[in-house]
């Protein structure tokens, strides 16, 4: 059975910017791949937990103590843009 | 002709000891290993020349002074791309993080340096350890030592085809799905994927969250052991890490496997595993019951939708911890009108074909409508691949199988086909849905030289009975070939 995929949604919600030409190629290979992967749904599983992790643990505490930090320089020496010591992007809204 | 670069690791530290040699001398017969082999392999993304020579130098002095720190003092490893290190380039393999150095050190990488070791450099993976056969890098693809037309395996395939000959004493990589054993078993090594948790992700780029766990890569089992050791254990920076006591590792390694119950998994020794594998995995395994191991069949019935349930897992879990990568904070940047717009066209920029691929079948498999359809169903069959397991280690002590369908396969072959080149990680990937350790070691070579893996597989926290029946196939093996690539002579292209 052949999954029908809105690639260009898909593609926005990743926020990855795809041409026509690669939004049909990876539109039809994602396709193919999912037709495999929905063989899971042939499997009954009513009633079965699903599983989010290996291991059973709940809340990894640890001591409420202050430690140091990674140095703020060498951190932001990375940044493709900085601007008095915080990262810089491009405006967030649009104009209208 | 042998030299220094191809002791193990236990062999070179004695050797160490007796004063034999230096820890300078070890590191460069590695590098000397490399300067020949790198040109055929591309193993090595970075060799940190300046930094492995420090260490060494230091590791020496440590050891003129009675500062003795164990196993791995003066020992040149390798380390998967992947794998955080402080000021010294850590690319995943992606363009998106072309020039990125880390501000910090992972756990594994900094208990490696307190255990000694030199560290030589950072080996080639599959971008963001995404692929079967270390193709997937942005920097070109790793080649297989035993025939340099056939691929290494992957992700961790720079690890392997360099530990394999010889440019390291043994290395790490990360395991999501076969990581690790896979190409351990493509380049004829030991390969281990650890319980989850055993080892600390912290300094791990992350793929999937649930199924990643860092594990060694070696020439001996005895050296896997050792390697691991020097790693596992809880660390408050990674709150998945595993809290109680680390299981013995090297305690059983001399053993043997006389009343140990070793269960065949029916459903991986079938239809889709090479004639050749096959019929070496069964010697093996009757040579195991020959020393002493009571051998019987266990079916895991739901391994069969494993690959199905891991092609959703792992891609849902990786399109949300690649969200990271939005050119804000490190790596690449292009530019836009709005910051919507400039992520948008850095990830596309930055990121290769089978990531893009991979992040958007995972947001499709998490977004509204189609969440409970994919990811919610291939959690329910991850439970009952867990469930299977647990079944079956009611009555066996460990299992086994084959590592990969098939030994290498020739460069190129399935670059463009997805699904056949996520069949290589059929006998892998349960291991990593149900978070047990397993490890994969060579038995023989097929009728075209290339190397076996056979798996053993045992419960959570089994690591010891696990490592101990991995000796004996060892010791049953006597796997002594080496790849031609194993070599310190110029050889000829």
């Amino acid at each position: 059975m052949p999954v029908e995929i809105d690639i260009a949604r898909v593609a926005k919600l990743a926020r990855i910017a795809l041409d026509d030409d690669e939004l049909e190629s990876f539109g039809h290979q994602l396709s193919d791949i999912l037709e495999h992967a929905a063989r899971v749904q042939a499997l009954p599983t009513e009633g079965v937990e699903p599983t989010s992790h290996p291991l059973p643990m709940v809340n990894a505490f640890r001591p409420d103590v202050v430690t140091g930090s990674l140095d703020h320089a060498e951190v932001l020496e990375m940044a493709p843009e900085t601007e008095g010591g915080f990262f810089r992007v491009p405006r967030i809204l649009d104009e209208q | 002709m042998s030299s220094l670069a191809d002791l193990d690791i236990a062999e070179a530290a004695a050797g160490l000891r007796r004063g034999d040699h230096a820890a300078v001398d070890l590191l460069e017969a590695v590098l000397r290993r490399a300067t020949i082999t790198e040109a055929h392999l591309h193993a090595y993304l970075t060799i940190d020349h300046d930094g492995a020579r420090a260490a060494a130098e230091q590791a020496d002095r440590d050891l003129a002074s009675g500062v003795d720190k164990g196993p791995l003092h003066g020992i040149p490893l390798a380390l998967k791309d992947n794998m955080c290190t402080r000021g010294i380039e850590t690319t995943a393999a992606s363009q998106i993080l072309a020039g990125y150095r880390p501000p910090y050190d992972g756990t594994a990488v900094a208990r490696l340096r307190v255990a000694g070791a030199t560290l030589v450099g950072k080996t080639n993976l599959d971008e963001f350890a995404m692929g079967s056969s270390t193709e997937n890098s942005a920097y070109g693809p790793t080649r297989n030592p035993w025939n340099t037309d056939t691929v290494p395996g992957g992700s961790s395939g720079g690890s392997s085809a360099a530990v394999a000959v010889g440019s390291a004493y043994g290395g790490f990589g990360s395991d999501t799905g076969g990581s690790i054993r896979q190409p351990a078993s493509l380049t004829g090594i030991v390969g281990v994927k650890p319980t989850y948790g055993l080892v600390s992700r912290y300094g791990l780029i992350a793929f999937a969250s649930s199924l990643d766990q860092i594990g060694p890569l070696a020439r001996t089992v005895g050296d896997a052991a050792v390697l691991l050791e020097a790693v596992a254990g809880w660390d408050p920076l990674d709150a998945t890490s595993y809290r109680g006591d680390v299981p013995a590792i090297t305690g059983g390694l001399d053993a043997g496997v006389e009343g140990v119950r070793v269960g065949v998994v029916t459903e991986l020794m079938g239809e889709g595993i090479d004639e050749e594998v096959r019929a070496a995995t069964r010697a093996m395994i009757d040579r195991l019951a020959d020393a002493g191991a009571i051998v019987t069949e266990a079916s895991l019935p739901a391994t069969e939708y494993a690959l199905s349930a891991y092609y959703l897992i792992a891609p849902a879990e990786c399109s949300a911890n690649l969200a990271r990568f939005d050119g804000v904070r490190y790596g690449l940047r292009i530019e836009g009108d709005t910051t919507e717009e400039m992520m948008a066209r850095s990830r596309a920029a930055g990121f290769g074909p089978e990531v893009i691929r991979r992040v958007l079948l995972g947001t499709y498999a998490l977004s509204a409508g189609y969440y409970d359809a994919f990811y919610g169903q291939a959690q329910r069959v991850r439970t009952l691949v867990r469930r299977d397991f647990a079944a079956a280690y009611d009555n066996v002590d460990v299992l086994v199988s084959p590592t990969s369908p098939t030994t290498a396969f020739p460069l190129g072959e399935r670059t463009d086909d997805p699904i056949a080149m996520y069949y290589a990680d059929v006998c892998t990937i349960p291991s990593n849905l149900s978070g047990d350790p397993a490890i994969s070691l060579p038995t023989g070579l097929d009728s075209a030289g290339l190397p076996i893996g056979f798996q053993v597989m045992a419960p959570a926290l089994g690591e010891e009975t696990m490592f101990r029946v991995a000796a004996e196939v060892e010791r049953l093996a006597g796997f002594a070939a080496r790849p031609f690539l194993a070599t310190d002579e110029v050889i000829s292209a």
